[in-house]
């Protein structure tokens, strides 16, 4: 489902946030990405849907070399990657269940469709009865709920989430992964970044450790 | 409804829900002041054609000139194969006229006297007032077509400085539509960043700011419309007493159906031009994360 191979990425000003990573997440696969801030974790993540480019070795998803894509071709490749980033980048100046319609406007579903499926994704983030509520009147584990709706209401096959527990309590944050773990039972590809080590053992799931810039 | 079909809708609606009513007033009043000019002058033509078309010449004749003199000399005009037609205006005649204007007849019954002298006037398409103003009894020659000839010109005047003043305020229009743009990108700077970040096309993106900007103009151009049709409204009360007065039912014409769509389609294009400079260089400004 996604490949790395011998990847490095400078930025531009001499910065090395990523040496020599190499790693294979397949499809079906739960996997964190976990170390230190500053270790390269959301580079690593943002080189999957192409928001930045590999400086070398190439990076693969859906068998598609992501480095090397036309600009035309990134947003298909976006619409099949549920992203749910670090900042969460929910909009306030519309209710709940529009946050999560938006990636619905440019799919091509019916209105009604849309809306439907719309509805699942809440709840399936447990925020169905919250519809009409506005992000900000949410608590931080219910923003991060919306946040993960909007990544899987165009159903992607792969999952990729930037420390979505930053900032919650152990029971929110405990939640959160719980939802991931669904997703993936029911077949979806889920990358987790997160810096909470001791999390992460309590599920014994497959865990990439990055230091420095490159893959332990 | 095909998902094409479906994204437009969803463009023109977003853009429908940000159109401001003070934009499409601004470039509304801006685009009024040609239009307006326009219409008036389109209104000024036909006279001024006529005139251009059949130059009318008065002979005013000295004021000793017996009735009989008059007479002769009228014969004489009558007889010239380039004259179309002559009539004569007799002094009585031509203060009866004058005394129906109103606030003239006091004027002229203060006066105690006739100052008015016998006069013909003379249709001819050779410009003969040279020759006519030699002949015994004529005292002074007034040949329309000279002033026809500087209303002409000075009509030709005034429609560069329309051109000129639509041009500018074309320019205004494509500025403000830029500007507004520009604005409206900045306000919604987290939903585009959004929207690229999770898969929306260039296209996707830019489409709704197109819409605003078509939207803005074409709204911007039916205002103006309704200025100028307000603006004639208002004029044509007052040129009716005036044209009344001189017998004419003159009023200015409002803009034809061809030229008012020609100025609500004009401003559409510059609005939409307005706002695809404006996207071209601003959307690339947001970088992503």
């Amino acid at each position: 489902m996604v490949s790395f191979s011998a990847v490095a990425k400078r930025y531009p000003g001499g910065q090395e946030a990523l040496k020599d990573i190499s790693f294979s997440l397949e499809a079906g696969e739960l996997a964190f990405l976990t170390g230190r801030s500053g270790a390269g974790k959301s580079t690593v993540l943002k080189l999957i849907p192409a928001i930045e480019r590999p400086s070398a070795g190439s990076v693969v998803v859906n068998g598609q070399n992501v480095g090397a894509l036309q600009r035309a071709a990134i947003p298909v490749l976006r619409r099949n990657i549920g992203l749910v980033f670090q900042d969460q980048k929910l909009l306030y100046d519309r209710s709940v269940f529009d946050n999560v319609m938006l990636p619905l406007a440019f799919s091509s579903h019916p209105p009604k469709e849309a809306a439907r499926r719309a509805r699942a994704a809440l709840d399936k983030v447990g925020l169905l009865g919250r519809e009409r509520a506005n992000p900000i009147q949410l608590s931080g584990g219910e923003q991060q709920r919306l946040a993960i709706a909007r990544a899987v209401v165009n159903r992607p096959a792969l999952l990729v989430a930037d420390e979505p527990t930053a900032n919650l309590d152990a029971e929110s944050a405990a939640r959160i992964l719980d939802i991931f773990v669904a997703f993936n039972q029911v077949g979806v590809t889920v990358l987790i970044a997160t810096h909470d080590r001791a999390l992460v053992e309590r599920y014994g799931r497959r865990v990439l450790r990055l230091e420095a810039g490159r893959i332990l | 409804m095909t998902a094409w079909l479906r994204q437009h809708v969803h463009a023109f609606a977003s853009a429908l829900r940000r159109l401001s009513v003070l934009n499409a007033l601004v470039i509304g009043i801006a685009l009024a002041l040609p239009a307006g000019g326009y219409a008036l002058l389109e209104s000024l033509r036909p006279a001024g054609a006529r005139l251009a078309l059949e130059p009318r010449i008065s002979l005013f004749l000295e004021p000793q000139v017996r009735r009989a003199d008059a007479e002769a000399l009228g014969k004489r005009l009558r007889a010239d194969p380039r004259i179309a037609a002559v009539r004569f205006i007799p002094r009585e005649e031509a203060l009866k006229e004058m005394s129906a204007m109103p606030g003239l007849s006091e004027v002229i019954g203060a006066l105690g006297r006739n100052p008015l002298p016998d006069a013909f006037v003379v249709t001819s398409r050779e410009d003969i007032a040279g020759e006519l103003a030699r002949l015994p009894g004529v005292a002074e020659v007034q040949a329309d077509a000279v002033w026809a000839r500087r209303l002409a010109a000075a009509a030709a005047i005034v429609q560069l400085g329309l051109w000129l003043l639509a041009a500018l305020l074309g320019a205004a229009l494509v500025a403000v539509t830029f500007n507004t743009i520009r604005l409206q990108i900045l306000t919604q700077r987290d939903e585009i960043e959004v929207s690229k970040l999770i898969g929306a096309t260039d296209a996707f993106i830019r489409r709704p700011f197109y819409y605003l900007g078509l939207l803005q103009g074409l709204a911007g151009g039916a205002v103006a419309l309704a200025v100028v049709a307000a603006a004639l409204a208002l004029l044509n009360r007052e040129v009716g007493v005036l044209a009344a007065s001189y017998g004419s039912s003159f009023r200015f014409g409002f803009l034809s159906g061809p030229e008012a769509l020609a100025v609500v389609l004009f401003a559409g294009l510059l609005g939409w031009l307005g706002a695809r400079l404006s996207v071209s260089r601003h959307l690339r400004q947001i970088e992503l994360m």
